[in-house]
């Protein structure tokens, strides 16, 4: 069987297979003592591997298609500056912060070595209707309107919990999102009905491809028309739940049209996918999809190739991860504040000292810039007003200043920041994937 | 709603204040830096022009009397300019105060937000001469948030100075070895004040001065003196590295008199209010110095754009920083730290307007802008090379002059610890 042929479930155990075998052949493991945890992790591995087998099981049908795409009524602007949430998005906000904080803070420590969510986990988080928000009314939608401002602040009250989980639990939303906002009536019809169900999907949209300089309005990854449909070549990378992935949404280049989105699933397709775990955001079980010639029907495309529509799904996946940095940031900040104030040195709490204090000072303004720059991009997209500009400052500034916070987070702890005792070292390294990751994320 | 957009409703206000900026500050910017401690005639026409406009409405809030402050802390809603944000009783004096309601909240654009926005347009034309306009000095932002109603009658529409700093007291202001003693119905001034801004050129200095050296912050109360008193004799005028359109003054106080209706306040020694009387000012001008630094970074931006796009430089902002020319890159990056500032800055003066408390939030924008203020003209100049650096261009200027906002009414270090201080919930006394 050649590599192209082998379906994602065969592919995922092999790759599951060879990575026991080299671990398994590893006298570091021995010597590090790593032997148990490294047990584990394998075991979860092969776990995911088999899940995968059941999950990719799933077909998707048309169910009831209605005449026209179903769309969300977007908000209408008050004219006024306000900060103010309306009471809809202080509910949803408050409730999902506190799924954050109670749920998947706790779970996060076991979720990063394990590089994966843990079920239940998701279970309650679909429960929660992350990925119904997006999703019309008529379609079975929760939210009347269409608000990337009520994406932004749900994305950061569960980033504030953990950033690896909150990828992982909203990385099916990015794709109801899309097909929301972008699909025509059968899309919708067929694949919809899966996110505001009681299973829902494992899901994704995958963008970034693994080389330097990635620009995701120069893909790689290439679609050529071919028997009514397309074929679809090359590598996507860092993707969530790629392994358990059932559904993906893949950019791609469109010849003779240019970057475009289009619809995979893994099911049906020969999808070639492995574990890819990165520096964080490990609990969102990232992995790389390579797609050798894989084909598709014509219904796989969306939006017609519309270049509009994919500037603005990589823009609103930037709000998307900035949103993300707000919440781990706010997280940071939280968690500094009280261990400051505590940890005594030369007889008093070094909070005392101006060159401590002034670090917390500065997370706290870089953090606020960050979150206002953030809001204004995702409620300009939500007005209908151009947003390129904001997505692009609000991305820098999560990208450098989130970066700066993880970073500070550590030293304020000093090496009690180094080790896993605190969650900081983990917020340090979640917090970099702001500034580089595209794509996943859709607010 | 959320909503990060300036409200159309000031479209007209900014407009004007963008005509002022392009049409008086800019093309007289070079003339007074270089001849420091001259006068700028231009203005008197401008400040009669700006209260007409005040009077009738149209450019409410444009200057430092407009900033004023909610009635949640301390009760000193005075010039009817504020609304209560809670109780929806929103009339407003300028005209300014309209509320969009909807989900049951409720929000307001009022004064507040108007004289940050004016105030950045106006020191995108030049900060210097805002700093010397008629009529808008510190002072009137401390008699518009503390004096009572007899005082706004006697002082409103006269230009006033504000001297807090010393020799021996700059940023710690509690320290002001200045003393006002009461003898009979006036009290006595003695002492010494420097780096007063239009000291030289206001008729009102509202001075800082101790009742009791032994009480403390407590016993720090401001005074209005006028200009022409006899006891208050100019030593000299500085030559400074920007803001030279601007006058800066030292004065020595000599048994110098004031009716003792001149005390702004509570005549009072309240040890448990301790500095909050005097220091309820900053909340309010915070956030203005912010503005001018955001002002200031907004010139050197659109400058620098438009000399980067004529050598061939493209901003892209789909594209990731790595993925264009380090120009644009650090063009973008120099904006984004601008958003910030700038958002945090109209956050603070809607927090005001809305009633509720914004010290933190106002230290947040000051050291934010003012930071970024000078960061970014500094890059900038150095983006534009000899364009850049030579007095042909007005970028070296706006260097120069951003430097002063990161500065005054509080240095980034002082803004760092007010917010450190909140952040932590640490007392003066355990974090220094």
């Amino acid at each position: 069987m050649s590599r192209a042929q082998q379906t994602l479930t065969d592919r995922s155990m092999a790759i599951g297979l060879r990575a026991l075998n080299r671990f398994a052949g590893s006298q570091v493991v021995d010597r590090l003592g790593l032997r148990e945890p490294a047990e584990r992790f394998l075991y979860g591995a092969s776990k995911t591997t088999v899940r995968t087998a059941a999950g990719a099981g799933r077909t998707f049908a048309a169910a009831q298609r209605l005449a026209a795409p179903a769309r969300q009524p977007t908000t209408r602007p008050s004219g006024l500056f306000d900060l103010t949430p309306s009471d809809e998005q202080r509910m949803l906000s408050e409730s999902v912060r506190d799924f954050a904080l109670r749920e998947l803070r706790p779970a996060a420590l076991e979720a990063d070595a394990a590089c994966a969510a843990p079920a239940q986990l998701l279970t309650q988080s679909d429960d929660l209707g992350l990925t119904m928000i997006g999703v019309p009314e008529e379609l079975g939608g929760a939210v009347g309107e269409r608000s990337a401002v009520t994406a932004v602040l749900m994305s950061e009250a569960l980033a504030q919990g953990d950033m690896g989980l909150a990828v992982a639990c909203l990385a099916p939303a990015a794709v109801s999102t899309a097909l929301s906002l972008w699909g025509n009536e059968d899309q919708q019809a067929t694949y919809l009905p899966e996110f505001v169900g009681e299973r829902i999907p494992a899901a994704a949209l995958a963008v970034l491809e693994p080389r330097a300089l990635f620009n995701p309005f120069k893909l790689e990854t290439r679609a050529r028309r071919a028997n009514g449909g397309y074929v679809l070549s090359g590598v996507k990378s860092l993707v969530p739940r790629a392994v358990d992935g059932e559904l993906f949404i893949v950019a791609a280049v469109l010849e003779g049209r240019g970057p475009a989105l289009f619809i995979v699933e893994s099911g049906a397709a020969a999808v070639g996918v492995e574990p890819e775990p990165a520096m964080g955001i490990r609990a969102a079980a990232t992995g790389r999809l390579t797609f050798d010639d894989v084909e598709l029907p014509a219904s796989a495309l969306i939006g017609d190739a519309s270049a509009e529509i994919y500037a603005e799904c990589i823009q609103l996946g930037r709000i998307g991860w900035s949103a993300l940095a707000v919440g781990t940031s706010q997280a940071v900040l939280d968690y500094v504040i009280p261990y400051v104030k505590d940890r005594k040195a030369f007889g008093e709490p070094i909070a005392n000292r101006q060159a401590v204090a002034f670090a917390v000072s500065n997370v706290a303004i870089e953090l606020g810039g960050m979150r206002l720059a953030t809001y204004r991009a995702a409620s300009r997209a939500d007005q209908g007003k151009s947003f390129a500009r904001e997505a692009a400052l609000a991305r820098r500034l999560a990208s450098e200043h989130g970066m700066a916070i993880g970073s500070d987070g550590v030293q304020l702890l000093g090496g009690h920041g180094y080790v896993k005792e605190h969650p900081v070292e983990r917020w340090y390294r979640d917090l970099r994937a702001a500034g580089l990751m595209e794509g996943v994320l859709l607010v | 709603m959320i909503n990060l957009e300036v409200p159309k409703k000031f479209g007209f206000l900014i407009g004007q204040a963008h005509q002022v900026a392009a049409e008086v500050m800019r093309p007289n910017s070079r003339k007074y830096d270089r001849a420091e401690h001259t006068y700028p005639k231009e203005l008197d026409m401008l400040a009669a022009v700006i209260n007409g406009m005040n009077e009738s409405g149209a450019l409410s809030g444009a200057g430092a009397g407009g900033a004023t402050r909610g009635s949640s802390e301390n009760g000193a809603s005075k010039n009817g300019a504020t609304g209560d944000g809670s109780s929806g009783d929103g009339s407003s004096g300028d005209g300014s105060g309209d509320r969009a309601s909807g989900d049951g909240a409720s929000t307001r654009n009022g004064s507040n937000l108007a004289s940050v926005l004016s105030v950045a347009e106006v020191c995108w034309g030049d900060v210097g001469l805002l700093l010397t306009m008629p009529g808008q000095g510190l002072g009137n932002a401390a008699i518009a948030a503390v004096a009572n109603d007899e005082q706004l009658h006697r002082f409103g529409g006269k230009w006033a100075a504000m001297a807090i700093t010393e020799p021996e007291a700059g940023s710690d202001s509690a320290a002001i070895r200045t003393t006002a003693t009461l003898d009979g119905d006036e009290y006595v001034l003695n002492g010494e004040k420097i780096f007063v801004t239009s000291g030289d050129r206001a008729e009102l200095i509202v001075v800082w001065a101790s009742l009791d050296r032994d009480q403390g912050r407590a016993a720090i109360k401001s005074f209005v003196v006028e200009r022409n008193n006899p006891g208050l004799k100019l030593d000299r005028l500085e030559h400074k590295l920007g803001i030279r359109a601007s006058d800066t003054a030292n004065f020595v106080l000599s048994d110098c008199r004031v009716p003792k209706e001149n005390l702004l306040g509570s005549p009072e020694i309240q040890p448990k209010q301790g500095f909050a009387g005097v220091m309820q000012t900053f909340d309010n001008t915070r956030p203005l110095v912010a503005a001018m630094a955001l002002g200031v970074a907004r010139a050197c931006l659109e400058e620098t754009r438009k000399r980067l796009e004529e050598v061939g430089t493209r901003i892209d902002y789909d594209a990731p920083p790595n993925s264009q020319s380090a120009a644009a890159a650090e063009f973008v990056a120099m904006e984004a730290d601008y958003e910030a500032a700038r958002l945090l800055t109209l956050q603070a003066a809607w927090m005001a307007d809305n009633g509720k408390p914004n010290s933190l939030q106002a230290s947040m924008a000051k050291a934010k802008a003012g930071r970024t203020g000078t960061d970014i003209a500094l890059r900038c100049v150095a983006l534009c090379g000899a364009a850049g650096y030579g007095e042909g261009e007005l970028l070296e200027k706006w260097a120069r002059d951003a430097k002063i906002l990161d500065i005054f009414e509080g240095t980034q270090q002082i803004q760092l610890l007010v917010v450190a201080r909140l952040l932590l919930g640490k007392s003066s006394s355990e974090l220094k």
